[in-house]
């Protein structure tokens, strides 16, 4: 007899999904103006979720109205009474924590071992975090009584989609901004749950706006001309059409786009835990996350060793039910997402790099991606350079320190890097040199609220998170 | 990858033979030993708990947990020791619940030398002969004895039956960057295990992890003892204030996954104090599973050292095959 896990399933009944969901304008849930609706499903199973409301360009403009009609007070609190409303949400945020991750792994695909012990505490802390900012902006380096902008369009992704409307929402709300908020086309029922949340908190009407739509709904958006600031998260070809569209406008932007980070282990790195930390850099979220350590940069003389402890360890890898509380790696978010993984994929193996992945069985519906090694890539590969957004990791090599920098550089994003090194003078030196928002050492996708966090380059300007995450929502 | 031999057997000598150079001075161990790779603490805890939420359930929980019993060295090591508490520890090893005969018998019973030849009768006139008598042995648990006289109590120890001992490493020497006075220690008291008849007892070299205190300390010695014959390596003595943990453990399975990749010896590792609850006990053995995988989940490369563990696993299975939990009263107190 062999040690199988059995079946661990979260229960699903902790959380009801209603069939259909109207836009959370002005405190209450409404149909879209022209009643279009669309399906959202769950990408382990395609199985639909729930019908949401395509919302139009009138509905944004109401919501719009909503949050400028409700900054007046709003902003017009003291701080400490915003950081009321904030905590409550925190807390309330913790106590249906349980239903909030399975909602997210249904929605998302993502393992409930990650909503339940990564996402759902980041976005705790991060409303937490906030809240103790509220009643202390004079102290935040901006001069006495920094003022906030007005009313915030937040265009969100669908990679944490309810970590990411934290980041989004707390901030702002913390500052005394009101907020519309646009979650993403497939993943929409958490912020849906959050409005419900904001409603359980008694926040006041207005303040928080959650509508649902596609990509016209964003546009129009970040378009409407009452808006004060756009926040945006996802693709950087998405941030540069929104940087064109607010372009003469004195809308404030903080865009925070694509990665193709380094993940360079030195020969001296611990390689145990490196292993680790490269597995948690592409694999964590099945890849889908912007600060993914997409390109595993190895120092030549401990290449063999590495790869051959990588694969190892992505034998282990346990591939299925988002559900399951030991799965850790879960589907694919959309059909849409898997097709492009897969040409990407293909495009690396037709450019001549070596393709591994281990052996697993992959569900029979849904969208699923095995998590997949390619040796052998160089700089021009398109692997090497363009943002895949899945569980595959290109390994590329270095010889010294120094053609690990220039290589780590040699893209047009710089988001993240990591640098594994026993060798504490030498992680000093590279992370002076690397050009990339976040620099993590001996560990990778680390998340604190206290931490900033955006990019540079083609990767974003702002930061979010942090004493620096206030800034975006003051006008200072 | 070599063919895999066991530490025990006779073909692990030429295996070890190969490293020979490793080990053919102190300068030689030492710039090997501190060549190994580095360990991060950071890393290694957090990979240590994540193992730690695997979610065990229904049959592989039933699995696990006559696994876990199966792998017991079920101890006793007590100065109020006698001859009446090691018997009724035998009996509890041979039928550890009488309510249910279904329930596997733990793999040792782990006693002080002296105790050996009561624990090998008992066991005998219990008819479970096949439990295996552990000793510790080497002036348990300081170490602080002078050579001849380690040596005296491992054959002493043998002599009276001890299928298995349970040895310490001088820390002291450890710690001082002594290693070539541990390795060659750890030679001998191998030596010391032989018996007439050309079979030997297996050797467990116990590290007292708790007192090496760095991940690198425990890295490095878990190779020195699988360079020097170790059989099994094993954390703690259950005598210092921390004995086994996951990260430790996780560490020194890792080192024995490595060593069997480079020579091909398997060799053993046994946790041992701290480990009370079935919960822990199915942590470890994720961690097994994880790190070495089916080859290592038997009593014969895993062990745990450990007394009050066994009747929360009793009861653990009990609620598993009844549905309802008893309670204390339930399962015998030896």
């Amino acid at each position: 007899m062999t040690f199988d896990y059995a079946p661990a399933p979260e229960s699903r009944a902790v959380v009801d999904i209603a069939p259909s969901y109207g836009l959370f304008i002005d405190g209450e849930f409404a149909p879209a103006s022209d009643g279009k609706v669309f399906k959202t499903v769950s990408p382990s199973s395609e199985e639909s979720l729930s019908e949401v409301a395509q919302a139009s360009a009138e509905d944004v403009d109401r919501a719009v109205k909503a949050a400028r009609k409700a900054f007046e007070k709003w902003s017009a609190l003291p701080g400490a009474e915003r950081a009321k409303y904030l905590f409550r949400i925190a807390r309330i945020i913790q106590e249906r924590s349980r239903e909030l991750a399975v909602l997210e792994s249904l929605d998302n695909g993502k393992p409930i071992r990650e909503s339940r012990d990564a996402d759902l505490p980041l976005v705790a802390a991060h409303f937490f975090y906030y809240a103790g900012w509220a009643d202390k902006l004079d102290h935040a380096g901006y001069g006495p009584n920094p003022r906030p902008l007005g009313v915030a369009g937040q265009v969100i992704p669908w990679n944490f989609p309810l970590l990411m409307l934290a980041w989004k929402i707390a901030p702002a709300l913390a500052t005394g901004n009101t907020v519309v908020l646009k979650p993403a086309e497939t993943t929409p029922l958490s912020a849906l749950f959050f409005a419900d949340i904001c409603r359980q908190a008694g926040l006041p009407k207005g303040v928080v706006n959650i509508l649902t739509g596609d990509g016209s709904t964003g546009a129009a958006l970040v378009g409407h001309p009452d808006i004060n600031k756009v926040a945006f998260t996802g693709s950087t070809e998405v941030g540069k059409a929104i940087a064109r569209t607010v372009a003469g406008t004195d809308k404030r932007v903080t865009l925070e786009l694509g990665g193709k980070a380094a993940n360079i282990v030195f020969d001296d790195a611990p390689i145990d835990q490196a292993v680790e930390g490269i597995v948690n850099g592409i694999f964590f979220n099945q890849g889908h996350v912007c600060c993914a350590g997409s390109r595993l940069l190895v120092q030549e003389s401990v290449q063999d060793e590495l790869l051959e402890a990588l694969k190892r360890r992505m034998r282990t890898l346990r591939v299925g039910d988002p559900l399951d509380k030991n799965t850790d790696v879960g589907a694919i978010n959309s059909a849409e997402q898997l097709a492009r993984i897969t040409a990407l994929a293909d495009a690396g193996e037709a450019e001549g790099a070596e393709r591994w992945a281990p052996d697993c069985e992959l569900p029979g519906s849904g969208y699923w991606f095995a998590p997949t090694l390619f040796t052998g890539v160089t700089q021009a590969h398109r692997i090497a350079r363009e943002e895949i957004f899945g569980p595959v990791l290109s390994v590329l090599t270095f010889r010294t320190p120094a053609e690990a920098v220039e290589k780590a550089n040699n893209t047009p994003y710089g988001l993240s890097a990591g640098i594994w090194t026993e060798k504490g003078s030498r992680m000093l030196w590279m992370a002076s040199k690397l050009r990339a928002g976040v620099i993590w050492s001996n560990t990778f996708n680390k998340f604190d609220p206290a931490s900033p966090f955006g990019g540079y380059k083609e990767s974003g300007f702002g930061r979010e998170g942090g004493r620096h995450g206030l800034e975006a929502y003051l006008n200072v | 990858m070599p063919i895999t031999v066991p530490a025990y057997g006779k073909e692990a000598a030429g295996r070890l033979a190969s490293m020979a150079d490793v080990t053919a001075d102190d300068g030689a161990l030492r710039r090997f030993l501190h060549g190994l790779p580095g360990v991060d603490a950071v890393g290694l805890e957090a990979r240590a708990a994540t193992l730690g939420t695997r979610s065990i359930k229904t049959t592989a929980k039933a699995y696990a947990i006559d696994l876990s019993i199966s792998m017991i060295d079920l101890t006793t090591l007590e100065g109020a020791d006698t001859q009446g508490k090691v018997r009724a520890l035998c009996a509890k090893g041979s039928n550890p619940d009488p309510t249910d005969r279904t329930a596997p018998k733990v793999a040792a019973i782990c006693v002080y030398p002296d105790m050996v030849a009561t624990a090998k009768e008992a066991l005998r006139n219990g008819g479970a002969p096949e439990i295996h008598v552990a000793s510790v042995a080497t002036a348990f648990p300081a170490g602080r004895a002078a050579l001849p006289v380690k040596l005296a109590d491992t054959r002493d120890a043998v002599a009276a039956g001890a299928d298995e001992i349970d040895m310490v490493i001088d820390r002291g020497a450890f710690l001082s960057g002594r290693y070539m006075a541990v390795f060659e220690e750890i030679k001998a008291v191998k030596e010391a295990c032989a018996r007439p008849d050309g079979s030997a007892a297996h050797l467990k070299v116990i590290f007292e992890t708790g007192e090496l205190q760095t991940y690198d300390n425990v890295r490095r010695v878990s190779w020195l003892a699988m360079l020097a014959g170790a059989d099994f390596i094993k954390t703690s003595t259950g005598k210092v204030a921390v004995n086994a943990t996951p990260p430790v453990t996780l560490l020194m399975l890792e080192a024995v996954r490595d060593f069997h990749a480079a020579t091909g010896v398997q060799v053993g590792v046994k946790p041992a104090g701290g480990i009370r609850t079935t919960k822990d006990a199915l942590k470890y053995l994720v961690m097994v599973n994880e790190t070495l995988g089916e080859p290592w989940l038997t009593a014969d490369w895993f062990r745990f050292g450990a007394s009050s563990l066994l009747n929360d696993l009793l009861m653990q299975r009990q609620k598993l095959s009844t549905g309802r939990y008893s309670g204390p009263d339930y399962v015998t107190v030896d």
